[in-house]
């Protein structure tokens, strides 16, 4: 018997449709359940940024961000996707306050998952203040949710990364799946070279910045224990997987991550490079690792990649 | 203020912090003769992965042990900014630290955070934003970024962006610009005793739910987080 079409033409779109390059809808309407998702303050209601115009700057009727209910292999499930090609995604005060109102709505629900789907800078520069704080509200709203029971999964593979504050918000999450394009970091590499100079990092270097901060590197090193190719419908399976993997958080997740990044620091503190950490880790032939296919690198990772499961 | 000053006014009944390359750690005796625990960045210290990892390491031995509230002093740069520490995944050694504060606020060791100096973007997060109760002191000088780095971003002169400043507090550094948005609750005098202030917030110290969207409110440096925030999560329960 074959599948209604209606169920099967959402699957190959969402094979066929990179997760990088899509919009946040996009990832979304291809990521749930073929029109399942209902968003909370859409578009029409334009709850803009009330900071911008000060610095005469357009507004986004979303301020960047789409959040909402949908269905993910028919159960509910709540989402948050940042749109990275609107002021690189960044959190401003609006934006923000989006994420943490549905966070908090999880920690009382208590039972449905919470999918947040990164691709941002960091703070907004024009709000700094307001999206610092906003972060710091989510990275609250994070812990407070888990501790009621709820499963917080980051996925990253946009085009703007997770960077600042946004890194810090992955660090809460129960779980994380990555795509190479997944870069994850707090100082971006033209901060990190404005502050520091060349000589520390060469922002200009991509090599460079894909082998510290990229998704391979992140899901080597145990930040991450899924690492999807840059497909939505991967994302959509490893946001499955990681649903179903997550227990329950408490204190001796914290006390084992203590020790998960405290063995980190003993390891590889030393190194100078990725490509040495993952020599340490026993990866033969270390630095082709940048070129290996998603299949190939996936096959690595599950032999010899770290876990931060139970961990975070 | 100087650290040895601070310390000296928090606890006149002695205290046994120490300092080490910009790294708080110890414990103190209050005056109503309960401890408290104390970790901070002092001497504008850059918060990196390896201060990072002694501060969370603080704080989790005495959530096995001890009890009473906890103490996040802040004078620190940024975050580090360096290769190695993004190599090893500053976001998690920072994210660690807020997570532990945060879990031990919420169960019976509630969060004070004294910012006393500077301190910058994911240092902020992991310290002072992480706490209950954050409070300034006079001549903290907080910065999420700084205005010249913010004329190169914003392609604006330090001209105009000051006069903006001036306006509005969304995106200038400064206490006052943070005690307005609801990130800092307070501004403590130096010029009366530290430890009375801390008496007196301890003894009337908030519930542990986030109000800090709701302070910005009321303060007026944040119009619409709260409402925002409230109406997504009327949304949202409404799917139940």
């Amino acid at each position: 018997m074959t599948a209604p079409l209606q169920h099967v033409a959402p699957a190959e779109r969402a094979r066929s449709t990179s997760f990088n390059e899509a919009s946040a809808r996009t990832r979304l309407d291809l990521l749930l359940d073929a029109g399942s998702l209902v968003e909370f303050i859409g578009p029409e209601q334009r709850e803009v940024s009330p900071h911008l115009e000060i610095f005469d700057l357009p507004e986004q009727f979303d301020d960047g961000i789409v959040v909402g209910h949908g269905r993910l292999g028919g159960a509910p499930v709540f989402v948050a996707a940042q749109e990275g090609r609107f002021m690189g995604g960044a959190f401003g005060e609006v934006h923000g306050a989006k994420l943490t109102g549905l966070l908090r709505a999880a920690r009382e629900i208590g039972s449905i998952p919470v999918l947040i789907l990164f691709d941002t800078g960091g703070v907004r520069l024009q709000e700094a203040n307001a999206g610092e704080l906003a972060i710091a509200e989510i990275m609250r709203a994070v812990m407070e949710a888990r501790s009621a029971g709820v499963k917080v999964i980051g996925l990253i593979g946009g085009r703007s990364g997770c960077y600042g504050g946004g890194g810090l918000i992955a660090g809460c999450c129960s779980a994380l799946a990555v795509s190479e394009a997944g870069r994850v970091a707090v100082s971006g590499p033209e901060v990190i070279e404005t502050n520091r100079g060349v000589e520390e990092f060469d922002s200009r270097d991509r090599a460079l910045v894909w082998r510290t901060m990229g998704g391979k590197h992140r899901r080597l090193l145990g930040a991450a224990d899924v690492f999807a190719d840059d497909t939505v419908q991967d994302f959509r399976e490893a946001a499955r997987e990681l649903i179903g993997l997550i227990g329950p958080f408490g204190l001796d997740r914290l006390r084992a991550e203590q020790g998960r990044l405290a063995d980190r620091l003993r390891r590889f503190g030393a190194c100078q490079d990725a490509v040495d950490i993952w020599t340490v880790e026993g990866v033969a032939d270390a630095e082709t690792v940048p070129e290996l296919p998603a299949d190939q690198f996936i096959a690595l990772a599950s032999r010899i990649g770290r876990s931060s499961r139970d961990a975070r | 203020m100087t650290l040895d000053d601070i310390l000296a006014s928090l606890f006149p009944d002695g205290h046994e912090v120490r300092n080490d390359n910009g790294v708080l750690a110890g414990a103190a005796t209050l005056r109503s003769g309960g401890r408290i625990l104390v970790i901070g960045v002092a001497d504008r210290t850059a918060l990196g992965v390896d201060e990072a990892i002694r501060l969370s390491a603080h704080v989790l031995k005495s959530i096995d042990r001890g009890s009473g509230p906890i103490l996040v002093l802040v004078d620190s740069d940024s975050q580090r900014m360096s290769k190695r520490d993004e190599m090893l995944g500053l976001n998690e050694f920072l994210a660690h630290l807020a997570k532990v504060l945060i879990h031990a606020d919420m169960h019976g060791r509630p969060t004070i955070g004294l910012l006393y100096g500077h301190s910058a973007a994911g240092a902020l997060l992991a310290t002072g934003l992480a706490t209950r109760v954050l409070v300034g002191l006079p001549g903290a000088s907080p910065a999420v970024m700084d205005l010249p780095s913010m004329a190169k971003v914003t392609k604006l002169s330090m001209t105009a962006l000051e006069e903006k400043a001036k306006s509005t507090p969304v995106f200038a550094p400064g206490l006052s610009n943070l005690e307005q948005m609801g990130a800092v609750h307070m501004t403590w005098s130096d010029s009366t005793s530290l430890a009375d202030q801390l008496e007196t917030l301890l003894a009337d110290m908030p519930a542990a739910r986030d109000r800090r969207d709701a302070l910005g409110k009321e303060r007026g440096g944040r119009p619409k987080a709260a409402d925002i925030a409230e109406r997504v999560r009327d949304l949202a329960l409404q799917t139940r």
